[in-house]
């Protein structure tokens, strides 16, 4: 999920914030700082610019040389062919739809089991509490690629492979530690007192947290299952090593299975493309705020 | 009202840590009781425990009759006030105070006549619509003191409420507190890490170290005779001076000279330590009438008075507490003199009062 948070948490509004420092004097400074960004924006954004136009050329636009930048025909087929074939719906779109379930579906699993989960870790003496949470964090330490084959072994027995289930299960248990982490760190930042109050006031503790801690966490977890959707949305390596039929496979491992025909039709690659990056920066952007309040969480005191 | 007895209270945490070793508390009805003590001494603790917040590993507790060991915070019948003071964020002042009741559910007409009640005797008038979030500090402690109120509860438990407020308004609300607490005759305990705070609101006071009970008295019983080291250290700003006697002669004399009266039922060959307050000693003029010579190490002047801090008989740290007029520059020679009574005395070995 690296590259979308990053681009979530885009450090150059905050940037225009800070007072600039005198080291290189001001109007030097800005100005090379100014070129360094704008050489590094179109370094970052001329391969998003570049789907977006082919994902809106036509064919033999796509192919031209020299390439064409801003003379061509526009056209919707290609956005047109992501959703529909000829007789109903197309591959790519029941892709899209298993996207939609197994992020949905493995991000509210995560959080329904993981805000608990941080609420417990954080209000209550838990025997060995960071050795615990220490190694809830360290499942998160190897790369997901490590432990493919053993999975998929063990997926193999369970019946597992090639399941929407599956996918939902492993997404689920990469999400739920990330999801303490985070959640712990919102929790700690609502005062017990609070909960310490209604269950004098005569709610249990678990009304207490439910009626008082909860509302004031919401944020919180929107921001984590932001997190944990743009993780699961995104997920790559496990999608293809674990699903094959069109009826499984997430939106990732199908756009990438367009490519490798005698053929590659770039203008459906590109539509694909652009439909699978929008909800992402859609979320990220309405939770952004939040977004970096969870990068730079325990950053500031309250 | 009622009483609140804890007996042989202990609290172990899932994790080891022992928060309470072993504390007995017999607070009357309608007394305001101290629990005074530094930061994990336990008294926060056995304030949670009286709650129904925390529960106890043993020990029994009591509030009026009752033994509440297994009840619920909310069957206790008690109300308490918390140190950040835990308004609902969401609802206004008015809705604070008549959260409670809406939660035993009293009928409305009296919901809002209580509410009327503790928001005028609190003066909350003016704040009944306000939301937590545009009430100041003191405000937000006047509506957290109002929500305890309007419960009519059998006991008060203050979780250090004043902490968190400036200077001037702390001790604004420490005689609001007091003056309330006389006049509802409710029973109230009140955990505090501040001295002049137990001082001064406490009927008794218990000072607590270390998961234990040091000390029960009344703030003049407390200030007078600390029962150990440790009551004599934290209470007195600036603290009781400790000075090693030896008996002679019917006398206690220190290494410098100095002599006390020694206390009756002394015991003998021990190691003690005399506690005497820095308003009972006295810098003099050198070779003044019964005094011992020492040196004067540094002088802090408060403008009432002026602190000295003395090197007697090899001893750099006695302070004394002197009137502003009495100057003497530092590192002059001077006289001690000691003009208090009989002192407390101390085994340095058990860190308790023998005599």
């Amino acid at each position: 999920m690296g590259v979308s948070v990053d681009e979530a948490v885009s450090t150059g509004p905050v940037r225009d914030h800070t007072p600039p420092t005198r080291r290189f004097g001001g109007r030097g400074r800005s100005v090379l700082e100014i070129a360094l960004l704008t050489v590094l924006a179109v370094v970052m954004l001329f391969p998003v610019l570049w789907m977006i136009e082919t994902s809106i050329k036509e064919n033999r636009d796509v192919y031209a040389i020299p390439a064409k930048f801003f003379d061509f025909t526009v056209t919707l087929d290609h956005f047109k062919d992501v959703f529909v074939a000829s007789g109903g719906r197309s591959a790519l779109s029941v892709s899209f739809l298993n996207s939609v379930v197994v992020a949905g579906v493995s991000t509210a699993l995560a959080t329904v089991l993981g805000v608990p989960a941080a609420w417990a870790y954080s209000r209550f003496a838990v025997k060995a509490k960071k050795d615990q949470l220490f190694f809830i964090l360290s499942t998160r330490f190897m790369p997901p690629v490590v432990v493919v084959i053993p999975i998929f072994l063990m997926y193999r027995q369970f019946g597992l492979i090639d399941t929407k289930l599956g996918l939902i299960l492993i997404y689920t248990a990469f999400n739920v530690p990330f999801t303490i982490w985070m959640m712990k760190g919102f929790v700690d930042e609502v005062p017990a007192e609070y909960e310490d109050a209604a269950m004098l006031d005569g709610y249990t503790r678990l009304q207490a947290f439910w009626r008082f801690t909860l509302p004031l966490l919401l944020p919180g977890i929107a921001a984590t299952a932001v997190f944990a959707l743009i993780f699961s949305w995104n997920e790559f390596v496990f999608a293809i090593f674990l699903t094959s039929s069109d009826d499984v496979r997430t939106a990732p491992p199908a756009i990438a299975g367009l490519i490798g025909g005698t053929t590659v039709d770039w203008g459906l690659v590109a539509a694909a493309s652009v439909v699978f990056a929008l909800p992402v920066l859609v979320f990220a952007y309405l939770v952004r705020k939040h977004l970096v309040a969870g990068v730079t969480l325990g950053a500031v005191r309250r | 009202m009622a009483g609140i007895e804890v007996t042989a209270l202990h609290k172990r945490y899932p994790d080891g840590t022992v928060a309470v070793e072993h504390v007995d508390l017999s607070i009357g009805d309608g007394e305001l009781f101290v629990m005074l003590g530094p930061s994990g001494c336990g008294k926060t603790t056995t304030l949670r425990a009286i709650a129904g917040l925390e529960r106890q590993t043993t020990g029994d507790i009591h509030i009026g009759d009752t033994l509440v060991n297994d009840l619920p915070p909310a069957e206790r019948d008690i109300a308490m006030v918390f140190q950040f003071y835990a308004l609902y964020p969401h609802l206004r002042t008015r809705d604070n105070l008549a959260f409670p009741l809406r939660a035993e559910g009293l009928p409305k007409a009296e919901v809002r006549e209580r509410v009327d009640e503790a928001a005028r005797l609190m003066r909350l008038g003016p704040l009944l619509n306000r939301r937590p979030r545009r009430l100041s500090g003191g405000e937000q402690q006047r509506v957290a003191l109002a929500r305890a109120l309007v419960r009519r509860p059998r006991a008060f438990l203050m979780d250090e409420p004043l902490t968190n407020l400036d200077a001037e308004l702390r001790a604004d609300m420490r005689t609001e507190i007091k003056h309330l607490q006389g006049a509802l005759g409710t029973t109230m305990v009140y955990v505090t890490h501040d001295q002049v705070e137990a001082m001064s609101l406490g009927h008794r006071i218990a000072i607590l170290n270390k998961g234990r009970v040091e000390q029960i008295g009344t703030p003049l019983e407390v200030y007078d005779r600390p029962a150990s080291l440790f009551c004599a250290a934290f209470i007195g700003s600036p603290p009781m001076n400790l000075i090693e006697v030896e008996v002679a002669d019917g006398k206690l004399r220190s290494q410098g000279g100095l002599v006390l009266t020694p206390p009756p039922g002394l015991p003998r060959d021990r190691c003690l330590v005399a506690g005497v307050r820095p308003e009972a000693l006295e810098v003099t003029e050198p070779g003044a009438e019964r005094s011992v010579p020492a040196r004067v190490v540094s002088a802090e002047w408060l403008g009432d008075e002026i602190i000295y801090v003395v090197d007697h008989g090899g001893q750099r740290d006695v302070r004394v507490r002197m009137p502003p007029t009495v100057r003497f520059a530092a590192d002059a020679p001077v006289g001690l003199r000691h003009t208090g009574g009989t002192p407390a005395v101390y085994d340095v070995s058990t860190e308790e009062l023998v005599a």
